[in-house]
């Protein structure tokens, strides 16, 4: 038996293969982190939306110090020595008048909404009289009458109203916009590889929990990148335009909105990871992922809806999914014990490792399956 | 020596591996030929260990392979694709590095492997602006970027030009002479023949031959004779145990029944007249691949 000449001696002879040895887990998982955040890093796309997202959140806080800045004061008509008083005060803006008759003028023009005048001593013992329209003006009569001192046995920490709004609206939008961002960069990625098929080589190099890993992780590196960087630029805004006070009673809050977002965001992650990795198409992620986006938006609309109602956030402080917009809105609205937050924690922590669990299973037993949609059963079977 | 036994697979109700069993041997160029659907992808697939067969192993020299020695595979699966927004030289590393080779390493790997497959001036392209063609190229450094100890091609050849396939076909010999098991699947019967040491036929899951090329040329063949002589012919009609298939002056093709019955007419042709030429005829693999499979 001859085996017919091939030119062997042509081809190059390299010394003998070196031996690498093989990455640890968590090499393998890093390198693929590095990867999503220099492509995250290298798309346009990425780079815009994260700038309008700054810009925006900036531009809310310097508008919210130019509101409070501009606040008008009442105008008052003042006539003569009641001027002195009502300096006191440093709560109206004054226009002077000649006398009474003109004060009076002013008042039924409704320029000023109530004047000032020096009172006789028998009808005015604090020496001035007040002038309205119709009514007794409320403010100007608070600030210039006497008050005794009030101690509360129980002081509420109720936040106003219009502030309760903002810092729900906040944290309710930080959260959706950056689960839906990068959730869906992720179910994007994800599919691209099983579409191009470059999935199958990075199958025989490295684990599938490591691809699926690093693809969690490169992008909440990313996502809570975004994040601290958002609360960084509020807080520095806040400090700068003069709004410590603020930045006091919304410090803490935004500290463990951080916290849980962290840990939520890995939890969501995983989950459009797993359902993206069903389908073949990108044209088909969007219906994939749907169940994982009416996750993210159900505590959207529920913590701004539902802001005052203490049942329906202690609940959403507990669920997971809701926990990490629904325990930092009870943090700030205050009245919770120490350890609620920590242990809203660690069902979070507990629901993040099952879902990855469950998530890397459906992710490896869905990678392989071209074409059509892989549903759950097999995706879980395998 | 790669050795794949008694694996079975089974998809649903549909049994697409029925007890494969075939070895790659190290240093030898293996070719694994079958048509399409005939269960070539999903062995070299439970090979790499992407698939997981029902039964049946995978071993390097007696030991089964584990997920650790597969890392040391060099694999080009045969749906291809790489990352469209990468460039070609990074991803390359990319893939070096999450083998295991530090960076140095696998740039020195990328750079070389480039110029081998004259793709150097397009390390900084991005993949998706490459030609199919140079594309191809890439997926091939993408097997062997990280100096693997064994080849897994699934149908390395296809979509390549000819200057392509002449390029590949030294780099895979050469692989082999470094003592490296190479595998390879192809529907190009006559690359095959001209490149593989050992051939392994398949067909609905089956493996229908398997061995070295021209052992199963031999055992394939028939007792078919061709004799070139200076003169005529037509006497071997007369041979006892002969069959003429043809005759046209000094050339003659016929089948003998027995060794012995050939071995006359070469002694007799040679009372005759000198003669240039006395050879068993072998089929091409094509004809053994057609025969084997029906």
């Amino acid at each position: 038996m001859s085996i017919p000449p091939r030119d062997r001696a042509a081809t190059d002879r390299a010394p003998v293969r070196p031996r690498h040895p093989a990455p640890s887990f968590a090499r393998s998982v890093w390198l693929v982190a590095t990867r999503e955040i220099m492509a995250r890093l290298r798309s346009k796309a990425f780079l815009v939306s994260t700038g309008i997202l700054l810009l925006i959140s900036i531009g809310s806080v310097v508008a919210g110090s130019i509101a409070s800045q501009n606040q008008t004061l009442p105008k008052v008509a003042v006539v003569g020595t009641a001027a002195q008083i009502v300096e006191q005060t440093q709560s109206f803006r004054m226009v002077e008048a000649d006398d009474v008759a003109e004060a009076e003028a002013l008042v039924r023009a409704e320029t000023v909404s109530a004047a000032v005048v020096p009172g006789t001593a028998t009808d005015a013992p604090l020496g001035v009289r007040v002038i309205a329209l119709d009514s007794p003006p409320v403010g100007v009569l608070a600030a210039l009458s006497i008050t005794p001192t009030v101690s509360l046995l129980e002081p509420s920490t109720q936040q106003s109203g219009g502030l309760v709004y903002l810092v729900s609206l906040g944290f309710g939008l930080v959260f959706f916009m950056s689960a839906i961002t990068f959730g869906s960069t992720i179910a994007q990625s994800v599919v691209e590889e099983k579409q191009t098929r470059v999935v199958e080589i990075l199958m025989t190099t490295i684990p599938v929990r490591a691809l699926l890993g690093g693809k969690v992780v490169g992008n909440s590196i990313m996502a809570f990148g975004q994040i601290v960087a958002i609360g960084l630029l509020v807080a520095i805004g806040m400090a700068t335009t003069g709004q410590i006070g603020l930045l006091g009673t919304v410090g803490p809050s935004i500290v463990w909105f951080a916290v849980f977002f962290a840990f939520g965001f890995i939890m969501l992650a995983a989950l459009f990871a797993a359902t993206a990795s069903m389908v073949s198409r990108q044209e088909d992620v969007g219906s994939a992922t749907s169940p994982v986006l009416f996750l993210v938006m159900i505590p959207y609309f529920l913590v701004i809806f539902f802001n005052d109602n203490p049942t329906v956030l202690a609940i959403m402080s507990y669920i997971p999914f809701s926990a990490p917009v629904g325990m930092p809105m009870r943090i700030f609205l205050g009245g919770i014990a120490w350890w609620e937050p920590l242990l809203s924690l660690m069902v979070l922590l507990a629901s993040t490792a099952v879902v990855i669990l469950l998530g890397s299973r459906i992710y490896s037993n869905s990678l392989l399956r071209m074409g059509a949609r892989v549903t759950f059963r097999q995706a879980l079977r395998g | 020596m790669l050795e794949i036994r008694a694996i079975n697979k089974r998809y649903g109700t549909r049994q697409v591996l029925t007890d494969v069993s075939f070895g790659v041997a190290s240093g030898r160029l293996t070719g694994f030929v079958g048509a399409n659907g005939a269960g070539k992808t999903t062995t070299m697939r439970i090979i790499l260990g992407v698939l997981s067969a029902d039964s049946g192993t995978v071993s390097q020299d007696g030991v089964p392979l584990t997920s650790d020695d597969r890392r040391r595979f060099g694999y080009m699966p045969e749906e291809r694709g790489l990352y469209p927004k990468m460039k070609v030289g990074e991803h390359l590393v990319y893939l070096a590095r999450l083998h295991g080779l530090s960076p140095a390493s696998a740039r020195r790997n990328t750079i070389e492997l480039l110029d081998r497959l004259a793709l150097g001036e397009r390390a900084g392209d991005l993949v998706q602006s490459l030609s199919l063609g140079n594309q191809q190229r890439a997926q091939i450094a993408a097997a062997l970027v990280h100096d693997p100890e064994f080849l897994v091609l699934d149908e390395p050849f296809s979509g390549l030009d000819p200057i392509a396939v002449e390029v590949v076909m030294s780099v895979l010999s050469g692989y082999a002479a470094q003592g490296a098991p190479v595998l390879f699947s192809s529907h190009q019967l006559d690359i095959v023949e001209r490149l593989c040491d050992d051939v392994v036929i398949i067909a609905d899951g089956e493996i229908r031959a398997n061995g070295p090329r021209e052992q199963l040329r031999e055992q394939h063949s028939r007792p078919r004779f061709e004799l070139c002589t200076d003169a005529d012919t037509e006497w071997i009609r007369a041979v006892p145990g002969i069959s003429v298939l043809d005759l046209s002056g000094g050339v003659a093709v016929f089948e003998a029944e027995t060794d012995a019955a050939s071995q006359t007419v070469l002694r007799q042709a040679l009372d005759r007249a000198p003669v240039t030429s006395f050879s068993q005829q072998r089929p091409s693999l094509a004809t053994i691949f057609t025969e084997v499979v029906q």
